[in-house]
């Protein structure tokens, strides 16, 4: 008999802040493809006698993020030197935040599979300098510090999360929000957002005592995917250890992509002690509230927010909310597409329909693959598309051609009605026209046309479609329908 | 004969009478550049001043000194050569921070400070010796071998700055850089007979200096007389994007503040400071100066300053804590001595231990301990809130009195070799001075007399943030009343 387990996750990110310039040099953050050691100066090479000097617009980069975040935002934050050796820390310690961050105090929300909404705490909010890389070739380790010293943002969750998927929501929503405010690009591939989550689990008993399992850190996830597998993979792991009467020992594991599995990392030296003190270079950073409220003011309306205004005055279904609102480039297309079109009878359900199932469809068939922010760049502009999905509802051209015209002006980037001009789709609702095509359907089939008079009325679909072929699917449906029905019954 | 005659002269002027001398005509940056490199050549074998001069780049920079005069440029500071302490980075020549693990370290960058002399016309003649990392007070800590005491060859110089305050007592230099973390510019100097002034923290910009304690460290002169103390300060001083902790002040006319007049100035005397064990006659000659100031029409005040006694410890907590970090940067990755290991871990430990010398190792583990976890509340976090007990000392001090006079070090300059086995000794040459850097005041060493072996007595004064001119005033009237500055050192 096996016990059940409650999975506990808490996480750490880590992402690395959009700025122009590093975190405390002057050097260029554009360092990404440049020869190794070229974005580095004195500063970030950590030679001696350099100093830093914070980069004001990171600062202000962590507080929108902080007020995003619903934190607390401090009045007075710290600078703290983090100590400890390695090759790719050219100070031989890190500058970063301990006992007095930016923010704290926050949380996002997440919706659950059943509709409700959970709360994720974040426990602060951070800001600090980024590592160079180590490349190991051969016997030798090659040290680049284009990377060291670019301002990263590290957010720090309370242990809320209780599952792969709440994780996967999670991490979806953070990397949304920080997309909104255009402080991190999101690319977890590149490393430009990290997430390290510790897993634990326990019985519902321990749960119901506040105890907690030995946690367990993975790092090395390269994609949101990555993440969830390796929770469900290392929660299913642990119980399995915990049921063979085994004992979890809390320890650094790496994430194995093409194993799908979690392996045991060796490198950390345990519980080291980084003898943390306020950084004496750089004074207190004092955030003045006025400050503040401006960011908060200039703050961008936030995933959340527009869900909720979608679905209250535009009536949208949840399940296209979401998909809309992910990425703040396919929102910013729905909402000019929906100025273009119009927000009464229903019309933003109409234009989220065909965002969603025929340009989503489009975008993904594109070499670019998944990424849903290439919306901005496809050739069809929000004001062609609501020209479209008009002269469908004026029924100038039928649903189906719609979509044909739409993959006409995905290629080329012509307005709906060159394309349907110039490849002759207008619907036809010219009475003799159809029933021209309806005789014309009815000649070829006679064996068909008696049996349907004879009692066999479900071929009426079959002449529908006779007729639509003739007409190169351009008759008008609903037109087109009634005219068969009269004529069959005629 | 006459040739060594002028060269002699020459290398007996100070900043201000060289500038004028430069200014009338009299001679050329080049000459004045010669006369300081011949006397290095011919003295430092012995005093060991310097690690390295730089001839050719000096000799180059002079004659370009000289050219820029003739098309009419006059700046004060035009062709005057300086010395500058080895812990400042100067772009191409060699910085070691008198330290073996920066042996053949050409730095591709130079201090703010540096910079700031060179825009102003100066020379560098060469780096001069301190102890390693400036970890020391009689710069017999250096990797590469102790300086001498100008006024007696068997005797330190005082440090860190040693060398600075060697080269500029034995003429070798009209003034040189020195830096001051607890008493660096201000000891040796006193040890030398000489000015040192240590500015308030945030006046000069650290930028380039290497880091010994980031929250202590100041550069200041070394020089003949509180007027070219004035006039370097005014070169160096200013806010500097490169350096958060600089003040965003505008930097004053310090040779403006030299007026001669302190009647109605209000001196302190600090109880604390006049405690047993100080060398009788520092004690006696600080005393007599107390009575100086007084006929200058100065008020003379005692005053209480009740943490005294505990600026030393925490000092020691808070540097060794500070360079912990800094110091940690000197892995051999980058720069600098590099010693091949097993593991990258045991190839920092192979160079750190083969390059630093066992001062900094002792200060490394003394502040590292400082900061461990279990042990951080007690050591670093309770010094830090002693340190502002300190501040609050002198801030009550402050606003009763102008300046602070006390000894600068209860000593004149002991024996090479004396307190080398005895770090605790040692440290206590620091008792007057550390106060200055923990609360972040400035303050001046000046020349107050002689003890009975011939070697030089020095006063301190110390004011509050940003409060050099008054402390400038006050030395130099005092300066100006004595003799004490026309005795040289025989060589
Ligand atoms: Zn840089």
């Amino acid at each position: 008999m096996t016990q059940e387990y409650n999975v506990v996750v808490g996480m750490e990110v880590h992402a690395q802040l959009l700025t122009n310039t590093k975190m405390f040099c002057r050097c260029s953050a554009d360092y990404q493809g440049a020869p190794p050691n070229t974005h580095t100066c004195p500063v970030c090479l950590g030679l001696p006698g350099a100093l830093p000097v914070s980069n004001r617009a990171a600062v202000e980069a962590t507080i929108r993020t902080g007020l995003a975040l619903n934190c607390e935002i401090a009045e007075t934050a710290v600078f703290a030197r983090k100590n400890y050796h390695y090759p790719d820390l050219p100070k031989g310690y890190q500058i970063s935040q301990y006992e007095l961050p930016l923010c704290r105090n926050g949380w996002v929300e997440i919706e659950l599979p059943d509709g409700s909404v959970k709360r994720i705490r974040i426990h602060r909010a951070h800001l600090e300098e980024d590592t160079g890389k180590n490349t190991h070739a051969g016997l030798h380790t090659l040290v680049d510090l284009n990377r060291a010293g670019m301002p990263l943002l590290e957010v720090v969750t309370e242990a809320d999360i209780a599952s792969a998927d709440e994780a996967y929501a999670f991490l979806t929503k953070l990397r949304s929000v920080l997309r909104y405010l255009g402080v991190n690009s999101g690319n977890m591939e590149e490393g430009a957002l990290r997430c390290e989550p510790n897993i634990s689990v326990r019985t519902p008993e321990q749960a119901a005592r506040g105890e907690l399992g030995a946690k367990v850190e993975v790092k090395n996830l390269n994609s949101l995917r990555a993440v969830r597998n390796a929770i469900a993979y290392e929660a299913e792991r642990q119980a399995g250890v915990l049921n063979a009467g085994g004992v979890i020992e809390q320890v650094n594991m790496g994430w194995d992509e093409d194993r799908q599995r979690t392996v045991l990392q060796r490198s950390k030296e345990s519980s080291e002690d980084y003898r943390y003190f306020p950084e004496p270079d750089l004074p207190p950073l004092v955030v003045d509230r006025q400050w503040v409220e401006e960011t908060a003011r200039t703050l961008p309306e936030l995933p959340d927010a527009k869900e909720q205004r979608y679905r209250q005055d535009w009536s949208l279904r949840p399940a296209d909310t979401g998909a809309i609102t992910g990425e703040k480039a396919v929102a910013d297309y729905f909402e000019a597409a929906v100025a273009a079109y119009g927000q009464e009878d229903g019309k933003p359900q109409r234009m989220a329909n065909w965002i969603t199932d025929e340009l989503f469809r489009l975008l993904y068939a594109d070499g670019e693959g998944q990424d849903l922010r290439q919306i901005a760049a496809t050739r069809v502009q929000p004001q062609q598309l609501a020209a479209l999905v008009q002269m469908v509802d004026a029924r100038k051209i039928n649903a189906n051609t719609g979509k044909k015209v739409l993959e006409l002006m995905y290629g080329s980037g012509d307005d709906p009605q060159t394309v349907v001009k110039r490849e002759g789709l207008a619907m036809v609702s010219n009475t003799d026209v159809i029933d021209a095509a309806v005789q014309e359907a009815f000649d070829s089939n006679p064996d068909e046309l008696a049996r349907y008079r004879s009692g066999e009325k479900k071929l009426f679909g079959f002449f529908m479609g006779q007729m639509m072929r003739a007409t190169k699917g351009k008759a008008d449906p609903q037109a087109a329908r009634q005219r068969l029905q009269e004529m069959l019954d005629g | 004969m006459g040739s060594q005659n002028s060269t002699k002269h020459l290398t007996s002027l100070g900043v201000a009478e060289a500038s004028a001398g430069l200014a009338a005509g009299r001679f050329t940056s080049v000459d004045l550049t010669k006369a300081f490199l011949e006397r290095i050549e011919r003295l430092d074998g012995a005093l060991h001043a310097f690690l390295r001069t730089t001839p050719a780049e000096a000799l180059e920079a002079a004659s370009g000194a000289d050219r820029a005069r003739a098309d009419g440029d006059s700046r004060p500071l035009l062709g005057i050569p300086l010395a500058i302490k080895d812990v400042l980075m100067t772009s191409g020549i060699e910085t070691t921070a008198g330290s073996r693990i920066l042996e053949g370290f050409v730095p591709p960058y130079s201090a703010t400070a540096v910079n700031k002399l060179k825009a102003a016309g100066t020379i560098v003649l060469g780096k001069t010796n301190t102890d390693e990392f400036a970890m020391g007070s009689s710069t017999e800590n250096s990797g590469y071998g102790p300086t001498r005491n100008p006024w007696d060859l068997e005797r330190v110089p005082g440090g860190s700055s040693g060398g600075s305050a060697a080269a500029v007592a034995a003429d070798e230099a009209p003034a040189a850089l020195g830096t001051d973390t607890g008493g660096s510019v201000r000891q040796p100097a006193a040890f030398c007979g000489i000015v040192g002034l240590k500015p308030s923290y945030g006046r000069v910009s650290r930028y380039g200096l290497i880091a010994y304690g980031s929250s202590l460290d100041q550069i200041g002169p070394i020089t003949k007389s509180v007027a070219d103390a004035a006039l370097l300060l005014e070169a160096v001083a200013g806010v500097d994007p490169y350096d958060s902790t600089t003040m965003p002040v505008d930097v004053p006319d310090f040779s403006a503040a030299l007026t001669g007049e302190i009647s109605g100035m209000r001196i302190g005397i600090p109880h604390e400071y006049f405690v047993e064990g100080i060398q009788p006659e520092v004690e006696a000659a600080v005393r007599a100066s107390i009575e100086q100031f007084a006929s200058l029409g100065a008020e003379t005040v005692p005053i209480h300053l009740p943490n005294t006694e505990l600026a030393l410890p925490v000092y020691y907590l808070v540097v060794t804590a500070e360079a912990s970090a800094n110091l940690a940067r000197f892995d051999g990755i980058r720069f600098g001595l590099s010693v091949d290991g097993d593991t990258v871990f045991d190839h920092f430990r192979q160079t750190r231990g083969a390059g630093f010398g066992s001062e900094v190792k002792r200060r490394i583990m003394l502040g590292t301990y400082a900061l461990s976890a279990g042990y951080y509340d007690a050591y670093y976090l309770k010094a830090q809130q002693v340190r502002t007990l300190i501040k609050q000392d002198f801030d009550n001090a402050f606003t009763d009195v102008d300046v602070i006079l006390s000894p600068t070090s209860p000593t004149t300059a002991f024996r090479i070799g004396e307190k080398v086995d005895d770090p605790l000794a040692m440290i206590l040459t620091d008792i007057f001075t550390t106060s200055a850097n923990l609360a972040g005041l400035c303050g001046i060493s000046i020349p107050c007399g002689f003890d009975d072996g011939g070697l030089p007595i020095g006063l301190q004064l110390l004011g509050p943030s940003l409060g050099e001119e008054k402390i400038l005033r006050a030395a130099h009237a005092y300066e100006q009343s004595t003799e004490w500055r026309l005795r040289r050192p025989e060589l």
